[in-house]
Order: C-alpha cells, then sequence, then structure tokens
C-alpha cells in the first residue's frame, strides 16, 4: 500500500439514523388531523376536500401551512402540528 | 528514529559540494567530540570517513530537526537543542565545537544548499509520511489493484466525471491555499444540512481539479450559497433547470487567471471550470443533493456540472456587480445567482442604447415563458460590443436598468391565460393592468465576453424568487 492509494473522505461522514415509523392509526376518530399546506399550486383545493369530508365524518382538523414550497418549513410550523395534532397530512400537488 | 539527546548532529548531502567540502570537517569532529552523529539525505555511504552514517534518505531526522539548508550542525544537550550552525562559516563551526583550528585550509564560507526535506512539495509529503497533519477526515484505504479513480466512482463521489483523486497529500497542499484552520466550521450544506468545514471543502476542491490559490475562492462561494436568502436547499429540490451560477469580482479573478473574455461561459478555462465544480461536489458529497435523490430536476442544466466565470472589470464605466452589490470597491467576491441555461441574443444593428435595449427587451420576455410577469429573474451577460453602445452614450448601469424596466411594462391583455390562443399565462383578472416582466431587483447586468460579436447571453432565473425562493447573493472573498 503506498500513500497515494489512501484517500480522504469528501462527504460528511454521516450516517442516517434509522427509525421505524409510527403505524398509523387503526381509525381516525376522536384524533386531531393536521393538514399541511406545503405552498405549491392548488394544494389547498386538495386539503379543502379532505377537511371537509372528515369535518362530515366529525374529525377534528387544524390546517398549517408553509410560507413558501421551495424552503424546509419553519421550526414553530411544526413544532406546532406536534403538538397540536395526532396525525398530519401533506399535500403535494402541482 | 534514532534520538539523539547528546552531542552534536550535522545534517549533510553528497549532492551539495558544500557537504562534500568538509569531509575533513566531519573526520577532525568525530575524533574531537564525544558525540556526533551525522546524517546524510541522500547516501548512507557519505561522509566515507564517518563509520555509522544515519540513513536519512526518508527525511525523519531532517523532517523532525526542522532543517532546511545543508550542512546543518546542531548541538543538543538533555535531550534538547542548545543551538545550530548553518551552511559552513569557519569562525562560527570553530566557536560552535570550541575546537580552534577546525577547517584549516577551506574556504571560510559556503553557504551551503536546500534541504531535500524543503524541496518544493516534499514538506506535505513528509507531513504525511510522519503522521504530523491536523487533516481529520476519514482515511479510505484503496486496494492495491483497485484503480484510484474508478474508486471514486463506484463510491459515488464524482459528478458524472473523473474526479482527482484526494490523497492526504494533494489535501494539504489544497489547505495551504488558505490560512484559514482546517477545522473551521463553514456551515450546514442542504439537503442533509451536513456539518461542513474548510477541510471538507478542500477534498472536493482536490476532487474537482482546483489548485490551491483558488481554495478561498471555492470557500466564499460555499458560504454564499448557504446564505439563507439564497435558498439552495430548495434549489436542489426544485423540478426547474436552475443551479448556483458563481460570478467572481476582484483583483483575485486576474491572480487565479479566470476568464472573463472569449468563451468565458465556456470550456478551457481551469479556474472557471474547477471553482464550479468544487461548490457542485460540496453539495453533492457533504450535503448529499444527488441527481435522482433529491434533485429531480425535469432536465437540469450543463452548468449544474460548472458554472462560473469572471466579471470582466476592464472598464470602469460601469461598476462591478458585486461593488454595485454592496462590496468594497477593490476588494474580492463572489456573487452567486441561480441560473438557468442561457439564451443568446443577437443584434447587429442597434447603434443607440435605445434600440438595443428594447431589442435584448425582446428576448428578456421569453425568460420562464413569454406570457408570464413577475416570476422569474434574469441576467444579462453583456459582451463587450453590446456595452459599448451604452458607454458610448453616458448610461449609467441604472439608467439603463431603469430602459429594461420601461421597455419590459407588458400589458396584460396578451399574457392572460388564453391570449393568442395559448392557455399557459397570468391569470385572467390582469387583463386591464400593465405588468412588469420582472420583479423589482429581478433583472441584472454583468459584464463578460470577446471584444468581437454583438451579442450577449440571457440567463433565466428560478421560477421562485425573493423570500419565497431565492436571491442574488455576494459573499467578499477571504484568504
Amino acid at each position: 500500500m503506498t500513500e497515494e492509494l489512501i484517500l480522504l473522505d469528501p462527504t460528511a461522514e454521516t450516517e442516517a439514523v434509522k427509525r421505524e415509523r409510527i403505524a398509523p392509526p387503526a381509525a381516525l376518530d376522536g384524533l386531531t388531523v393536521g393538514l399541511l399546506d406545503i405552498g405549491k399550486a392548488r394544494g389547498n383545493v386538495f386539503l379543502d376536500q379532505l377537511e371537509e369530508g372528515m369535518a362530515a365524518r366529525g374529525i377534528k382538523v387544524r390546517r398549517y401551512a408553509k410560507p413558501t414550497n421551495t424552503k424546509v418549513a419553519p421550526i414553530g410550523v411544526a413544532q406546532a402540528i406536534a403538538m397540536e395534532c395526532d396525525v398530519v397530512v401533506e399535500a403535494l400537488s402541482d | 528514529m534514532q534520538q539523539i539527546s547528546d552531542g552534536f548532529i550535522i545534517v549533510a548531502k553528497r549532492d551539495c559540494p558544500t557537504c562534500t567540502l568538509l569531509e575533513p570537517v566531519y573526520d577532525a569532529l568525530a575524533k574531537e567530540v564525544p558525540s556526533l552523529a551525522v546524517c546524510s539525505q541522500d547516501d548512507p555511504t557519505f561522509p566515507d570517513s564517518i563509520g555509522d552514517v544515519i540513513d536519512d534518505r526518508d527525511l525523519e531526522q531532517s523532517y523532525h530537526l526542522n532543517i532546511e539548508t545543508v550542512p546543518t550542525l546542531i548541538r543538543m544537550e538533555g535531550g534538547r537543542e542548545t543551538g545550530r550552525v548553518i551552511g559552513w562559516h569557519q569562525q562560527e563551526w570553530r566557536e560552535f565545537t570550541g575546537i580552534n583550528g577546525l577547517g584549516e585550509g577551506l574556504p571560510d564560507y559556503r553557504p551551503g544548499c536546500g534541504s531535500m526535506s524543503v524541496d518544493p512539495g516534499m514538506a506535505e509529503v513528509l507531513a504525511v509520511r510522519f503522521g504530523d497533519t491536523n487533516v481529520t477526515s476519514r482515511r479510505i484505504e484503496i486496494a492495491s489493484l483497485e484503480d484510484d479513480i474508478e474508486a471514486c466512482f463506484e463510491r459515488g463521489w464524482s459528478d458524472g466525471l473523473p474526479v482527482v483523486p484526494p490523497t492526504e497529500v494533494r489535501v494539504l497542499r489544497m489547505l495551504s491555499g488558505t490560512t484559514r484552520a482546517p477545522d473551521e466550521a463553514i456551515g450546514c450544506v442542504p439537503p442533509n444540512l451536513a456539518g461542513c468545514t474548510v477541510e471538507k471543502v478542500a477534498i472536493n476542491a482536490v476532487m474537482a481539479g482546483c489548485k490551491p490559490e483558488y481554495l478561498p475562492v471555492v470557500l466564499a462561494a460555499v458560504e454564499a450559497a448557504l446564505m439563507p436568502e439564497f435558498c439552495m436547499h430548495g434549489m436542489l429540490c426544485t423540478t426547474h433547470f436552475v443551479g448556483p451560477m458563481v460570478i467572481v469580482n476582484g483583483p483575485i479573478a486576474k491572480a487565479i487567471g479566470m476568464n472573463s473574455g472569449e468563451n468565458a461561459l465556456g470550456q478551457g478555462n481551469r479556474a472557471n471550470g474547477t471553482i464550479g465544480r468544487a461548490l457542485q461536489l460540496v453539495i453533492r458529497n457533504i450535503g448529499g443533493g444527488i441527481p435522482g435523490g433529491i434533485d429531480r430536476a425535469t432536465l437540469g442544466n450543463p452548468g449544474k456540472y460548472t458554472y462560473c466565470f469572471a466579471e470582466d472589470e476592464t472598464d470602469p464605466h460601469w461598476a462591478p456587480l458585486a461593488v454595485e452589490r454592496g462590496a468594497p470597491s477593490g476588494g474580492s467576491a463572489v456573487t452567486l445567482y441561480g441560473g438557468e441555461g442561457l439564451l443568446g441574443s443577437f443584434d447587429q444593428l442597434s447603434r443607440t442604447p435605445e434600440s438595443l435595449t428594447r431589442s435584448l427587451a425582446m428576448s428578456l420576455r421569453a425568460i420562464g415563458h413569454p406570457k408570464k410577469a413577475n416570476a422569474h429573474d434574469a441576467l444579462i451577460i453583456m459582451s463587450p460590443e453590446h456595452f459599448r453602445t451604452y458607454r458610448e452614450a453616458g448610461w449609467s448601469k441604472a439608467r439603463t436598468l431603469e430602459a429594461f424596466e420601461e421597455a419590459l411594462l407588458l400589458p396584460g391583455h396578451e399574457l392572460v391565460r388564453g391570449a393568442g390562443g395559448v392557455a399557459e399565462g397570468m391569470p385572467e383578472h390582469l387583463a386591464e393592468q400593465t405588468l412588469s416582466k420582472f420583479r423589482p431587483g429581478g433583472l441584472n447586468i454583468v459584464r463578460a465576453g470577446g471584444i468581437a460579436g454583438m451579442m450577449s447571453a440571457i440567463v433565466g432565473g428560478w421560477a421562485a424568487t425573493g423570500e419565497r425562493g431565492s436571491e442574488m447573493v455576494t459573499k467578499e472573498i477571504g484568504t
């Protein structure tokens, strides 16, 4: 082995933490559902219909929105969803 | 390594005429002083008069003794150096050793030669050889029969073109291009928001093919890309064409040989080519922004390999882009712009700024879509022959931009959905309004190109601009 054949790792040398997904609830009865509009065009149309359908079934719904689809959700929005909801639906449409 | 705690040490090489001239001196010293060690850098049989020469062909003694010139005579006492003389100066050697008559008959003075341990490029080789670097990245062994360039491909480190394998020696040489410490944090690179240090940038700059003197520009480009208003994360994720374009202003562009002239946006200039590529490799390798992963661009553009040039600052009539954006005059800075591919705009007949502005505005109207307004940004890369028209008319850049704004006020009825038999367009309620093609500050001009050619380039921006997307950003280049 020569020194030229030792290379330095150009990556961040990180490993993704593998986390098990939480099992989805069997039913939404009694749960609060967050609906997150990521800011893409007409995502609100899809979420409006979801909200309408859920409300008709008596499911509690809360609405959230990212200021723009080009950036990750502000921490405050993510924390509010985590604190106030049991499940969340993100809408992507274009 | 043999440790010499007490006595005299001579470091010499046969290839040095002064060292060979002093053979009688070595012989005399060996007889007169209690302890003498002679280290030979190039030939363990030299000096012939010394029986047990220390073979220093690997330069370990020379490196650890910090030898710059041979011969060097060092005195050690209790494990500590208590003095040294460099080259040959008869009186000095006599006083230093306490031996009167040493070197009788030899010339009074000879300067000696450079130590092999300070040959060009040797400092980094020896630092690596003797484990004396402060580089902390993981070492990856490549099997002796494995091709090192192929190994880089296989590990996913390449943008699709071969990269320079980042050996420790190459990385140390790259780090010599900056005064910043290798462990200095640069920021978190999207999309993984992975921590990035000067060292990691240097590794990727090696892979891109940069020279060490480019590193401050690469570092500034990375820092600019990480400014929140540039929105590198979103630019990676979008299906749009865009990628970061790097524009370099100031004296460093000339110092490192960047191209702002003929073919400035094309191939053939190492600094232009590799600085832009290094930024992309940082995003790929550190941030994890990989095509097919989070980068799902519909088509992308060739500039996502590299998109970097210097502004032509030879004519002071217009301020350089970075100065216009607040960077100190006379300094060096990078400006990053989220750009798609370029659109050539060809006008050989306009001889007034009014005509040329209207002419270029016709091409600008096509950015994003001819029926879109206040959506995409644009950058005009103005050639010298087009610039001449504005300069000779005495137009400032501000006045020129105002003229473009006026020329790009568009009647809403031409832009609304359905107009011209095209479904795409602005919402119908805007039909009676006059719409600006670009948002305030959304059109910029930079100068580059060869002296011949009445054509300029227009580079469209991302569909998401301003606070809802990407802003052009400028960052001063440090050392």
